[in-house]
């Protein structure tokens, strides 16, 4: 059991991530706020309770890995890793600028911490499934975790890696999926529907999980839940809002998906999440 | 040398993993439902535990070794060129070169001696998208020798590289393994003063056919085999072409892209030579036997020859 405390630390850190969001797309005058809000609060809890690491050994043989196959929703991996102490904070705002190393989508050459570099939608599953296969061969115990869209799931080879992942009985791998509901050109259902999106991943053989996104208990919980489970890979699938924290970005979400806030944009923003904070605490 | 030696470079990748496999327990392979064909499967039954079957998902596949890689393996994945190189072109991309990751593709079934199963399994193609893909060293080898060296190369040398083998068994242009292979450093397998002949995999037999046969006309052609497509041996393309002053290019592969274009790159920027390219004109293949696709696409030592007399009237 997670305390109360702890909950609302990371709960604070989940709103210090989306602030980071927020600065560092407007500075860039581009990126992928929504998806990368929707995800903050399933990152913080990975980031700040559940992986094992060291941000002074990035290469620690042990560490656990994660793999964010959204790779559009850097921003919010770069403020988690900067958070986390692998390079400055103040790096974040020369996000997708000539001569950064904040790629507008992530790259592992060029970010300490980042384990796989994606951007083109599909791969990452696969690449968490060959590092889960690797500690098996080494006979490690860290565990392997990835973060794909729901929109990402229309692409042939996630499925293609939820099969190896079934077929080799992963349960050192957990996916998350941030079930934001929305993709590029409108809303999943209306694109191109991905339900029954649950019986879809037991059919594949995973352990299926789902919670709220937003609710920091409620993911903990199902992530502990999800290392707990032996025989099977596990996914949790995460309800989550696009946009979230933001009330102009949550309305609106299909204008957020890849467009920065202007500057006025920023401050009700900011305004918002400060907003928030001081009333919860 | 009339009676040629032949052997299957894929024959020659199966047996060199399993050395390979011996000596280093960080080497894996995968495949993807061909490791009877690619001759994985003889590293599959030496080293079970370190061998993945992807099953029909060459995708999945290069994203999957490029993890392992990523957790400190050599990663060996093989499948046949058409759907290495092409269906899975945007994961080698991203999640191989981009990421620098020691993934080896070593795909057979290359070019169009692929022959029976016809156009959708022949890849005319792969150098040339292979080649345009930023930190990919790209690697055909001339017979079974050549690419047991290379793939014991492939296994010291740290990134991505695409090694291109083929189906059926091929005449050995090496008497013996004697001699050191080195990456992107062409080998002039025969001497000669009045016009190169540059090749890569089985082309190299044929060249070398070609300059006996133009002997008795009195034209000294020196053979080059460029087993590195990329990073090309642009020291030994303008040296040859400043001393012979005529270049014919040869391989399996379609004219647009692959070793022709290559070597015409190097030389239209630094020492222009009448040149001539031997390759597949821009179409699909078809069913056949091997040796009479080579006939009818034009990929023989005679039409080889012809094209070197063509390069020395434009020379004169």
């Amino acid at each position: 059991m997670i305390s109360k405390e702890k909950t609302r630390e990371l709960e604070k850190m989940a709103r210090q991530l989306r602030r980071h969001i927020i600065e560092m797309t407007c500075a860039a005058v581009s990126g992928h706020p929504g998806g990368a809000l929707s995800a903050a609060d399933m990152v913080a809890a990975l980031y700040f309770y559940k992986l094992r690491y060291n941000s002074q050994d990035p290469s620690w043989p042990e560490r656990d890995r994660f793999v964010m196959s959204k790779g559009h929703a850097a921003p919010v991996l770069y403020a988690a890793l900067a958070e986390a102490g692998y390079f400055p904070k103040k790096y974040l705002k020369t996000l997708r600028q000539l001569g950064s190393s904040l790629q507008g989508h992530v790259d592992m050459l060029s970010v300490p911490g980042i384990e796989m570099s994606t951007g083109s939608l599909g791969q990452g599953l696969s690449a968490a499934n060959g590092m889960a296969l690797a500690a098996r061969i080494d006979k490690k115990d860290y565990h392997v975790y990835c973060m794909l869209g729901d929109g990402e799931c229309q692409e042939g080879q996630v499925w293609e890696a939820a099969m190896t992942s079934a077929h080799h009985r992963l349960d050192n791998l957990t996916v998350m999926v941030d079930r934001n509901k929305y993709q590029i050109d409108g809303k999943v259902e209306d694109i191109k529907n991905i339900e029954p999106f649950a019986l879809k991943w037991k059919a594949f053989g995973f352990n299926v999980l789902s919670c709220d996104g937003h609710n920091m208990k409620a993911i903990i919980e199902a992530l502990d839940r999800a290392t707990d489970f032996k025989g099977k890979p596990t996914v949790i699938i995460c309800d989550t809002v696009k946009g979230k924290g933001v009330s102009f970005m949550e309305e609106n979400p299909l204008s957020y998906h890849g467009k920065a806030p202007t500057p006025e944009e920023e401050k009700k923003a900011l305004e918002q999440l400060c907003h928030i904070e001081e009333f919860k605490i | 040398m009339n009676e040629k030696k032949l052997v299957a470079t894929r024959d020659a990748y199966g047996k060199a993993l399993v050395l390979l496999g011996e000596q280093n327990p960080n080497i894996v392979v995968l495949d993807a439902d061909l490791a009877a064909s690619t001759r994985t499967s003889m590293f599959a039954k030496e080293f079970p535990e370190r061998f993945f079957d992807m099953g029909v998902a060459e995708q999945d596949m290069i994203s999957t070794a490029a993890g392992l890689a990523a957790s400190g393996k050599i990663a060996f994945a093989s499948t046949f060129a058409v759907f290495g190189a092409g269906r899975a072109w945007d994961q080698i991309r991203i999640s191989v070169a981009y990421t620098r990751q020691n993934v080896k593709i070593v795909v057979t079934h290359g070019g169009i001696t692929t022959g029976e199963d016809g156009a959708s399994h022949q890849a005319n193609e792969d150098l040339a998208i292979m080649r345009a893909i930023p930190n990919m060293t790209v690697i055909v080898p001339a017979d079974a020798i050549e690419t047991e060296k290379v793939i014991k190369t492939a296994a010291l040398f740290y990134g991505p590289m695409y090694i291109r083998l083929s189906r059926g068994k091929t005449p050995l242009v090496y008497e013996s393994k004697d001699g050191d292979f080195k990456i992107g450093k062409g080998i002039v397998m025969r001497k000669g003063r009045d016009v190169t002949i540059f090749a890569c995999g089985i082309m190299v037999d044929k060249a070398l056919d070609a300059a006996l046969a133009l002997e008795a006309s009195k034209i000294d052609c020196r053979v080059v085999n460029l087993h590195t497509i990329k990073p090309i041996d642009k020291e030994l393309i303008i040296e040859c072409a400043k001393e012979t002053s005529a270049v014919v290019v040869a391989e399996e592969h379609s004219i647009i892209g692959g070793l022709g274009s290559a070597v015409a790159e190097v030389l239209v920027e630094n020492c222009c030579v009448p040149m001539a390219r031997i390759g597949v004109s821009d179409m699909f293949g078809e069913s056949g036997k091997p040796e009479e696709l080579l006939v009818k696409y034009g990929l023989t030592s005679q039409k080889i020859a012809s094209a070197v007399l063509s390069v020395l009237k434009r020379k004169l």
